[in-house]
């Protein structure tokens, strides 16, 4: 087992280093550099923008740079961001807050959902509820999220004006108490984390009802039943027991898909966190920061699927020795 | 087979998408104007639904649209027309008007489904915006089951080392946060339709690769097989005439299903404004041009989305639906989990 952790772990790193290699040339290539953003403002002078080249390194040959970036960042030092001029650790760190807010609150609305709304379905199939649930997460995986977002915001931010339609915090926070701060982060987070947690739920709800139909149609559980134990404990103790261990699984790969949702939703609630940092970054060319925040991603789409494999393999021993 | 037999969800599935593919055929018949055709933005900008102007035909082949027109003789200001226009009103001469009728108004233009920020008619949009998407959807998911079902037959029969290469480029490629790869590669790059649906098609084929090579694999073992290798067939022959027919059904519903999720793709990276840019409509950039103006027409962003939403069920109830008919004992929540995942880490999976 801890063969096989090694080994996946020691993938995992190796794809980090060929996504980061990836990104690096892919922003060099691309049409388009930090000149035509910052380097070519009118203001700024040929000799301060040669200046400016040189300090941040970008006159060199592209391996060059290539090599000074790696060495660097295996150093620990990410860069300065060009855009906000400050070091891209810093920068990075500072957003990484409010997207792990948002996609653990998500996580929790996804799984909470899916769990009730698959153990109802499943405990009468073919009924009206299994069809209604059935038609729902269908209806909800088939949106766009983004979509769903700009919904619940005209619904509930313009026609019905309860919550606030973005951003996490409002204006002037900083005079407020602590505990009036967490209210105002709550009213903030409502919207994106449920409407991003039922975008995902969907699936969570299929698979949750596939694997309790699973279990529920095996022997034990007809023993339990013949022995008189009460359906409700039947379900809730005996099958699902038996059910959930898989869904750990599923909650790791679901983690990919909330933290990647989580970028455009950030886009859509203003929400000041990694999606809207990399987006932004990578529409101003701040190679740096771009690197830096794509890694971020990259470490946490890595971490989520080792998490499931290992995952699996601790459920399967079959997947180990492959 | 009557219609009776077949699964409800197959039915509603072939009408949403039929409903879909048909309206974006038949675009240029059902759309009252041109994609091109600018109507007076002055007075038809933010119309809500169903509203009707009148149109006025000037002399310069223009035409001026107005909620209400008047024709006015022996005025102060002489022969001519008032036009009220969002409250404002004002007078055309007679000059100016190119053929006055008795009520002075030429024409009537109804915009169903509203007007965006230039005056531009939603509906008419939206139909050539169902074009993009379905195409991009449709030649993407192609030109990933062509890399899926390749790759993943040369895996399951090309030998050990083979299916260890090729299997392993595929766990990376899954593994690899597409999301931001995809959104580097756009807004580096600019793509049009074309290049749209190349990067789309090459990253989504891992899931039908890996279900290809677990089919052919477990088909390839199977007596009919081993008879014909007996027999001395080529292994291409038995790969396209035993093989491949036989692991068409999940193939199938899988490729159906890719299709939504591409076109959800498609959509967000338009919505992001890294996909298919404006002026040419895709749902995506019409939902982000509505984004802008949630305030003043809640329609804008509201019916591409539900364009786009009625699309993506009818190809996952088109899915179900093949699942029900052909294959009923195929689990799709187990396949989505064992053969995750064609979508690139952001898609909801269906």
């Amino acid at each position: 087992m801890i063969r096989f952790i090694l080994r996946r772990l020691a993938a995992s790193l190796l794809l980090l280093y060929l996504v980061l290699t990836a990104t690096f040339f892919l922003l060099h290539l691309a049409p388009g550099s930090p000149a035509t953003v910052i380097l070519e403002d009118q203001r700024i002078s040929a000799e301060q923008r040669e200046n400016l080249r040189r300090v941040y390194g970008l006159d060199r040959p592209l391996p060059v740079q290539y090599a000074r970036w790696l060495s660097a960042v295996a150093r620990g030092d990410w860069g300065t961001s060009f855009s906000q001029q400050r070091p891209v650790k810093r920068v990075v760190l500072d957003a990484v807050p409010a997207t792990m807010i948002l996609a653990v609150a998500a996580l929790l609305v996804e799984q909470a959902a899916g769990l009730v709304f698959g153990i109802v379905a499943a405990r009468r199939p073919g009924s009206a509820a299994d069809h209604a649930i059935r038609v729902v997460s269908l209806l909800l995986f088939s949106q766009p999220g983004f979509w769903l977002g700009l919904m619940a915001i005209l619904l509930f931010s313009l026609a019905w004006p309860i919550l606030p339609a973005g951003h996490m915090y409002s204006v002037g926070v900083d005079e407020m108490g602590s505990g009036a701060r967490l209210l105002d982060l709550l009213r903030h987070l409502i919207l994106p984390a449920v409407v991003l947690g039922l975008a995902e739920a969907g699936s969570v709800v299929r698979y949750v009802r596939s694997s309790l139909l699973d279990v529920l149609g095996q022997e034990y559980i007809r023993a339990a039943r013949a022995k008189g134990i009460s359906e409700r404990r039947v379900v809730w103790v005996h099958a699902l027991r038996n059910a959930l261990p898989p869904l750990i699984q599923v909650m790791a790969i679901s983690l990919i898909s909330l933290l990647s949702g989580a970028l455009v939703m950030e886009v859509v609630f203003s929400w000041p966190g990694i999606g809207r940092l990399t987006f932004d970054a990578i529409l101003s060319r701040d190679y740096p920061l771009v690197l830096a925040a794509t890694a971020f991603s990259a470490v946490m789409v890595l971490a989520a699927n080792l998490m499931a494999d290992v995952l699996h393999a601790l459920a399967d021993p079959r997947v180990r020795d492959e | 087979m009557s219609s009776k037999r077949l699964p409800g969800s197959l039915r509603w599935g072939i009408g949403m998408t039929g409903l879909v593919l048909l309206a974006a055929l038949a675009a240029p018949l059902l759309a009252p104007y041109s994609l091109s055709e600018q109507l007076d933005p002055v007075a038809a900008r933010y119309r809500p639904p169903g509203t009707v102007l009148q149109a006025v035909h000037l002399a310069d082949g223009r035409w001026r649209l107005a909620d209400r027109v008047e024709r006015i003789a022996d005025g102060l200001e002489g022969n001519g027309l008032v036009l009220e226009r969002l409250g404002r009103r004002e007078i055309l001469p007679e000059a100016q008007v190119l053929n006055l009728t008795a009520g002075g108004v030429a024409d009537r233009r109804v915009f169903l489904l509203g007007t965006d920020k230039f005056g531009r008619d939603l509906w008419t949009r939206m139909l050539y915006g169902a074009r993009v998407s379905l195409a991009v959807g449709m030649l993407s998911m192609a030109l990933a089951l062509t890399l899926g079902v390749a790759v993943g037959s040369a895996a399951a029969l090309g030998g050990p080392l083979a299916d260890a290469l090729l299997m392993r480029t595929v766990d990376a490629i899954i593994s690899f946060p597409f999301l931001f790869l995809m959104i580097l590669l756009s807004a580096l790059f600019a793509p049009g339709t074309g290049a749209m649906i190349l990067i789309l098609g090459s990253v989504t084929w891992t899931g039908i690769c890996r279900l290809t090579r677990a089919e052919v694999r477990g088909l390839a073992r199977r007596e009919f097989a081993v008879a014909a290798r007996a027999i001395g067939q080529t292994p291409i022959k038995i790969l396209l005439r035993h093989l491949l027919p036989n692991a068409l059904t999940p193939i199938l519903i899988r490729a159906t299903l890719l299709i939504g999720n591409l076109i959800l793709l498609e959509s967000s990276l338009s919505f992001l404004g890294l996909g298919i840019q404006a002026p040419t409509p895709t749902w995506g950039n019409m939902i982000a041009e509505g984004r802008e103006a949630l305030s003043q027409g809640w329609w804008i962003a509201t019916f591409p989305g539900a364009a786009l939403a009625v699309t993506v069920i009818g190809f996952n109830l088109l899915a179900d639906g093949l699942r029900d008919f052909l294959d009923p004992r195929l689990d799709l929540a187990r396949l989505d989990l064992e053969t995750r995942s064609d979508r690139p880490a952001m898609l909801p999976p269906s």
